[in-house]
C-alpha cells in the first residue's frame, strides 16, 4: 500500500485526493515568449489605431493652450492672476499639486511594494503605472514651482544661500517638500528606466538597422542579458523597491506635514500622513485603471493583461477607499471629542457651508462608490470598474479641494472670511495638466514598450528551471481545482484577433 | 580596402527551454569553464547557483552611498541652521536639539544617494553601457531578448579548445552552435 511520503502512480494510491485550488494563470491561452514579444513590441512598431491620433491631438493641443500660455500668460503678468486674495492664498493650485502628486503614487506602490511581497500580477501593469508616476510628478510640480510668483527665484528653493547669505529653513515642512516630490521623481525616474533596459534591447534586436535601432541601442546601453548581468540587474532592482517602498510612504506624509504642522483647524491632525497615503494610492490606483482598461482593450493586450489583474486592483480600490472613509469619519469624532471649538466648527462648515456639495462630492465618490466592488458582479464588469475608477479620480480632487479651500475660507478672524472660486487662468492651468499627462502618457504608449516583456515572461510556468522536474513527479494525491478565470468565462477569454 | 582579420569570441550554443539551460549550466560549470555566460530573455532563478556564481556586491556600495546621504543631510541641515546662520523662525530654535526637524531631508538624501548608488554601481558591475559587443555579429543573438536561451563560452577560457568545445556543447544539449568572430 502506498503512503502519503512516497511517489506513487494516481491508480495505486488509496484515499480521497486533497483539493487544491489551481494557480491563477496570469497569462491566458497558453501564450509563447515570442507572442509575448510580438504582442507588445507591435504596440509600438505598428502604425497607431486612429483612436490614438483622435485623442492624442486634442491632449496636445489642450496641453500646449492650458499648459503653455497659461503660464506664460501667468509669469508675465503676475500670480494674482490666479485669483486668490486676502485669506485663500492656496486654492486650486495647491488642490492640482496634491492631487497630481497623489496619482503618482500608485506606479511606485505596484512596482516596488508589490515586488517585495512577490506579487507576480504586478508585472502586467508596473510598467505603465510607472510612466504614470513620472508623468503626473511633473504635472505636479508646475503648480509648486509657479504659486512661488516669481518663478524665476525658484532657486530659492534649492539648498544654496541667497544673496543675503540666508539659508533655506530647514525646519519647514515646504522645503521637507521640496526635497522629498524631487527624490521621489529622480528615484521612481531610475526605476522605470532601470526596469525598461532589458525590454529596449528586446526592441533593439527587432529593428532593421537605422535611425530607431542606434536609439533603442544608446538606451538599452548593450543589454545582452547574460546571467552575469542579470544577477547584478535583479539585486539592483530589488534595492530601488526596497528604497522606494519607505519613499512612496514618505513623499505624501511629508505632503501632508504641509498642512499637519500648522495650527489651522481642520489641518492640525495627526491622521493626515496615513489618511495622505491611502488616498494617494486609492487615487493612484484609479487612474491606473482608467488609463489600463481603454489600453487594454484599444492594443488587444487580454491575455497579458487580465480580469485578474483588473479584479485585484480593484480590490485595492477597495481596501484603500475604505480607509480613506475612516479617515474621514475619524476626523469627524476627533473634532468633536477633542472638544476643541475651532477645530469642531471648521469641519460644520465643511458639511453644512457654501462646499457642502464638494464635501458631498467627496463623500459619495470615495467612500461609497468604491463600495460596489464588494460584489464579484461589479467587478467583472469594466463599466463599472471604469465608472467607479473615474469617481475616484473626481473624489480625490475634491478631497483636496475641501482640505485645502474650506479650511482657508474660514480662518480664526471672521474678518478674514471670504468665499473663493477659482479664475479662469486656474481653470485652464488645471485642464492643460490634463491635456499634458494624456499627451505624455500616449507618447509613452507609441514610443516605449507599455508592460514588462521580461517580467511578464517570468511569469510564466515554463520559465521555472525545475518545471519538467514537476513532469518527473507529480503529485498524485492533489486535485486542482479550477481558478478564478475559467470560472467566469468557461473557456479561454479570446482576445479581438484570435 | 577590406582586408579585415577575424578574430574568435566563442562559441555560442542554444537550448530549448530555461530547464535545459540550467542543466547544461550545471556541466559547463562542473567542466571547469569561467569565461562563459548563459543568456536568457528575462532572469531565471536559480541559475547564479548553476553558474557558481556568487551573490552581487551591490548592497555594499548602496550602503555606503546612502550612510553618505544621511551625513549630508545631516550636515547640510546642521552646518547652515546651526553653525553659520541660526535663523529663528517662529520662535523655533536652532541647535542641535532641532535634529528631529531635519530627519525628513535626511531621510530623502539617503534614498536619494542609495538611487544613485545603486545605478551607477550596477552599471559599474555589468561594466555597460557599451554600445558594440562582439555577440552582436552573430546570426541568431537577436533572439536572446526574444525567446531563445544560450550559452556563450569565450575563446579566452583558459579550457577552450577549437574543437572539444565545441563537442562539449554539443554534447550537453546544445543546438545550432555558431562560432561567434568579432573584427580585430
Amino acid at each position: 500500500m502506498a503512503t502519503a511520503t512516497e511517489h506513487a502512480p494516481s491508480h495505486t494510491r488509496q484515499g480521497p485526493k486533497l483539493p487544491v485550488l489551481e494557480r491563477e494563470k496570469l497569462i491566458l491561452n497558453g501564450r509563447s515568449y515570442h507572442w509575448i514579444t510580438e504582442r507588445i513590441c507591435g504596440v509600438l512598431e505598428n502604425r497607431q489605431p486612429l483612436l490614438w491620433w483622435l485623442l492624442f491631438l486634442p491632449s496636445a493641443l489642450i496641453a500646449m493652450v492650458g499648459v503653455g500660455l497659461g503660464l506664460t500668460y501667468l509669469v508675465s503678468t503676475g500670480v494674482g492672476v490666479w485669483g486668490m486674495s486676502n485669506r485663500v492664498f492656496w486654492g486650486w493650485d495647491i488642490t492640482n499639486f496634491v492631487f497630481w502628486i497623489g496619482i503618482g503614487h500608485a506606479g511606485t506602490l505596484i512596482s516596488a511594494v508589490l515586488f517585495l511581497t512577490r506579487q507576480n500580477w504586478r508585472t502586467s501593469i508596473n510598467r505603465a503605472a510607472e510612466a504614470m508616476t513620472i508623468f503626473a510628478v511633473m504635472c505636479a510640480g508646475i503648480f509648486p514651482a509657479f504659486h512661488v510668483g516669481r518663478v524665476w527665484m525658484a532657486w530659492f528653493l534649492a539648498p544654496i544661500p541667497n544673496a543675503n547669505a540666508i539659508w533655506q529653513n530647514f525646519k519647514s515642512p515646504l522645503l521637507w517638500d521640496v526635497f522629498a516630490v524631487s527624490t521621489y521623481f529622480t528615484i521612481s525616474l531610475i526605476f522605470w528606466y532601470l526596469g525598461m533596459v532589458p525590454d529596449l534591447a528586446t526592441i533593439r534586436d527587432r529593428c532593421k538597422p537605422g535611425l530607431r535601432k542606434m536609439l533603442y541601442g544608446i538606451f538599452a546601453m548593450g543589454w545582452r542579458g547574460g546571467n552575469r548581468q542579470w544577477s547584478h540587474y535583479e539585486m539592483a532592482y530589488l534595492l530601488l523597491a526596497a528604497l522606494s517602498t519607505p519613499l512612496v510612504l514618505s513623499v505624501h506624509s511629508v505632503v501632508s506635514f504641509d498642512f499637519a504642522t500648522s495650527v489651522v483647524p481642520g489641518w492640525h491632525t495627526t491622521i493626515f500622513p496615513p489618511y495622505f497615503v491611502a488616498g494617494a494610492i486609492f487615487g493612484g490606483f484609479a487612474m491606473v485603471l482608467t488609463i489600463m482598461v481603454p489600453a487594454r482593450q484599444i492594443y488587444g493586450l487580454h491575455d497579458v493583461i487580465t480580469m485578474k489583474h483588473i479584479d485585484n486592483m480593484a480590490k485595492i480600490i477597495l481596501l484603500t477607499g475604505t480607509i480613506v472613509g475612516y479617515a474621514y469619519l475619524m476626523e469627524l469624532f476627533v473634532a468633536y471629542y477633542s472638544g476643541a471649538k475651532y477645530e469642531m466648527d471648521a469641519f460644520k462648515f465643511r458639511i453644512t457651508g457654501p462646499y457642502w456639495w464638494a464635501y458631498l462630492a467627496m463623500m459619495s465618490c470615495n467612500v461609497l462608490s468604491p463600495q460596489l466592488f464588494w460584489f464579484k458582479a461589479c467587478r467583472e464588469n469594466l463599466w463599472v470598474v471604469m465608472g467607479v475608477a473615474m469617481a475616484v479620480n473626481i473624489g480625490m480632487w475634491f478631497e483636496r479641494f475641501v482640505i485645502i479651500v474650506t479650511t482657508l475660507a474660514r480662518m480664526f478672524l471672521p474678518g478674514d472670511w471670504k468665499s473663493y472660486s477659482p479664475s479662469w487662468v486656474e481653470i485652464m492651468l488645471f485642464i492643460g495638466t490634463i491635456g499634458m499627462f494624456l499627451a505624455l502618457f500616449l507618447l509613452f504608449l507609441r514610443f516605449l514598450p507599455c508592460i514588462n516583456i521580461a517580467e511578464v515572461k517570468w511569469t510564466l510556468k515554463e520559465s521555472d528551471p525545475h518545471h519538467d522536474d514537476h513532469h518527473d513527479h507529480p503529485d498524485h494525491g492533489t486535485e486542482l481545482i479550477p481558478a478564478y478565470q475559467r470560472e467566469l468565462h468557461g473557456k479561454p477569454i479570446v482576445g479581438p484577433d484570435n | 580596402m577590406s582586408t579585415t582579420r577575424k578574430r574568435v569570441y566563442g562559441y555560442l550554443a542554444e537550448f530549448g527551454s530555461a530547464s535545459a539551460l540550467y542543466k547544461a549550466a550545471e556541466k559547463v560549470r562542473d567542466a571547469g569553464f569561467r569565461k562563459w555566460d548563459c543568456h536568457t530573455p528575462y532572469p531565471v532563478h536559480g541559475l547564479d547557483a548553476a553558474m557558481g556564481m556568487k551573490r552581487s556586491i551591490l548592497p555594499w556600495f548602496v550602503f555606503f552611498g546612502g550612510m553618505l546621504g544621511t551625513a549630508t543631510g545631516f550636515g547640510l541641515a546642521y552646518i547652515t541652521q546651526v553653525e553659520i546662520y541660526p535663523t529663528v523662525v517662529q520662535a523655533k530654535p536652532a541647535n542641535i536639539f532641532t535634529v528631529p526637524a531635519f530627519f525628513p531631508i535626511m531621510f530623502e538624501l539617503t534614498i536619494l544617494f542609495s538611487g544613485f548608488t545603486t545605478l551607477f554601481g550596477l552599471l559599474a558591475l555589468m561594466k555597460l553601457p557599451r554600445l558594440n559587443h562582439p555577440l552582436f555579429a552573430s546570426r541568431q543573438f537577436h533572439r536572446a531578448t526574444d525567446d531563445a536561451f544560450f550559452i556563450a563560452v569565450e575563446a579566452r577560457d583558459p579550457k577552450f579548445h577549437p574543437d572539444k568545445t565545441r563537442s562539449f556543447l554539443e554534447e550537453i544539449g546544445g543546438k545550432s552552435i555558431e562560432l561567434v568572430e568579432e573584427e580585430d
